[in-house]
């Protein structure tokens, strides 16, 4: 491993790191959920979390997004200590989510949709509008007046996606974006993923198909039982035949 | 019944209905974005009505007196949404009635304190007290046309607002999904606090502009609040197009059966209320 997760999680260029969980602890109810998870996203980085069913994937991301209060532990972004803060004044330093399940509003319009959450980025920012995102999803643009709910399941992942694209991110965080698509709709989707990546916008990707988030990401993250068992460079994990069978089950 | 009588109760059962989807669409919104049934809506209502005596006692003007009014009772719901109703989002339903039946006690308690238990007659204001003539002896009062035109002025407004308008928009997904609005980095609680103040002012303005009509009197909310939960179930819940909707409908269903069968007006509506129940368990606008 080149990284290993230490006290100090991540190396200190607090500057450059988005987005940081240290020693997280989380609880849902009784059952501890994550146990001293250290996380952390450096700008224009790809990072794939891993992780079996029911590792804590999920729960990381909403406790970094303040959805769901960490025991323990800190979440700081760009530096700043946001632990307690709420989750909009987190997602208004520059980071979008597009959550398991996709979350779009079905009763508002694809157009709806965008506009709703058109915002400029940290730094004042436009890069990306309304005709952007149809241009990068022309399907969308197909359908303007069509109600969220009439999509089909790879045109919401697009408006997901392209809803989170119109706030301008630094970060986009993407749980299961390809779950319950068609192979060559969930294609689509890693091109698009792809192209936000070379725009320089950092991503963290949560993905069952392991050998498409490695190929992406230049840092893996592998969550076993709400623990970091792994961290380090992609390739690295994906070249240890022992390590992927016995984190992941591959 | 001749033409100009009948025109009569149309404008009568179009002008009550207007003023009814005041109140309501405020019940109706703060139940479908907020999940809050508010019993002491009607209150407000009451409220907005005592406080426009009491200021154009004061003023000597009843357009001043609202205007007055108005921002006042924004405050009142702001405050009200900040120390009580924030807590109760995310609660059963028991926990709110049980609050805000509770307020609807202090609110006719502290009308009792502050302004006493009279009854009160509030004058039309000079400029709208006038009527138009429509034969010899039937005209129609000019004030009761000016309350139906700020109502649909109003009706426009708020359907402009939830339909056409970025905020309107945020408004209805946090309806949707509320975690999902906030991940966007937009302010839900802010957007709640505005949504409750906006049922509340609406609620009170319209006990204030019909205060010359009514009069003010203790305990005018509860009758109020009663026939609105009818216009919001008729509607179906949350549906400010189904409020409208209802509203007029028992407007001029309670008109027409005053004049026509008086027998049996008092349960007029209620009839309206069932029938409309069998035929459409969800309301004519609400979501199966």
């Amino acid at each position: 491993m080149t990284e290993t997760p230490n006290a100090s999680g991540v190396p200190a260029s607090a500057a450059d790191t988005l987005l940081e969980g240290s020693g997280l602890h989380t609880f849902y109810g009784v059952s501890h959920i994550l146990h001293g998870v250290d996380f952390a996203v450096r700008r224009g980085e790809t990072i794939g979390l891993m992780g079996r069913n029911g590792m804590g994937k999920t729960t990381l991301i909403k406790t970094l997004l303040g959805l769901v209060r960490p025991r323990e532990g800190q979440v700081r972004v760009r530096g700043e200590d946001m632990t307690q803060a709420a989750t909009h004044a987190i997602a208004r330093r520059g980071i979008a989510y597009v959550p398991e399940g996709r979350g779009i509003f079905p009763n508002l319009s694809v157009r709806e949709n965008l506009v709703m959450a058109a915002r400029a980025g940290v730094d004042g920012r436009r890069e990306w509008d309304f005709d952007r995102v149809i241009q990068t999803f022309p399907r969308l643009g197909e359908r303007l007046a069509n109600g969220g709910a009439q999509l089909s399941g790879g045109e919401q992942q697009m408006l997901t996606i392209g809803r989170a694209l119109m706030t301008n991110p630094d970060l986009l965080i993407l749980d299961e974006a390809t779950e319950g698509l068609a192979p060559l709709i969930a294609r689509e989707i890693w091109n698009i993923i792809k192209t936000i990546r070379a725009s320089g916008i950092a991503t963290v990707i949560v993905d069952k198909n392991y050998a498409a988030v490695m190929a992406l990401a230049d840092r893996s993250v592998v969550l076993v039982k709400g623990r970091v068992v792994f961290s380090g460079e992609s390739r690295e994990l994906a070249d240890n035949e022992e390590l992927m069978h016995r984190f992941l089950g591959v | 019944m001749d033409f100009a009588f009948f025109l009569i109760q149309l404008l009568n059962g179009l002008q009550y209905g207007l003023l009814l989807f005041l109140v309501a669409s405020g019940l109706t919104l703060v139940f479908g974005i907020m999940g809050i049934i508010n019993l002491a809506h009607g209150s407000f209502y009451m409220v907005g009505a005592y406080l426009a005596w009491s200021l154009a006692g004061m003023t000597g003007n009843l357009a001043t007196a609202i205007l007055l009014a108005i921002p006042l009772t924004v405050v009142l719901g702001m405050a009200l949404e900040r120390l009580l109703f924030r807590h109760l989002y995310q609660r059963d339903h028991l926990y709110q009635v049980l609050l805000t039946y509770g307020l609807i006690l202090v609110f006719e308690e502290l009308r009792s304190l502050i302004w006493g238990d009279d009854v009160h007659g509030v004058a039309v204001p000079a400029l709208l007290n006038a009527s138009i003539s429509l034969t010899e002896n039937l005209s129609y009062p000019v004030y009761r046309l000016a309350i139906s035109g700020v109502c649909l002025l109003l009706a426009a407004a708020l359907y402009f607002l939830i339909q056409k308008t970025r905020l309107g928009m945020m408004i209805r997904a946090g309806a949707s999904n509320r975690d999902m609005v906030q991940s966007l980095g937009i302010d839900i609680k802010l957007i709640y606090t505005l949504v409750f103040a906006l049922g509340i002012a609406l609620a009170a303005f319209a006990g204030m502009i019909n205060a010359p009509l009514s009069s003010v009197f203790p305990n005018m909310g509860s009758s109020v609040l009663i026939i609105c939960f009818v216009v919001v179930v008729i509607g179906g819940i949350g549906s400010v197009k189904g409020a409208m909707a209802a509203s007029l409908m028992i407007g001029l269903a309670e008109t027409f059966g005053t004049v026509l069968v008086p027998e049996v007006a008092g349960m007029i509506v209620y009839v309206l209320m069932a029938i409309v129940l069998v035929w459409r368990p969800q309301g004519l606008f609400g979501k199966a």
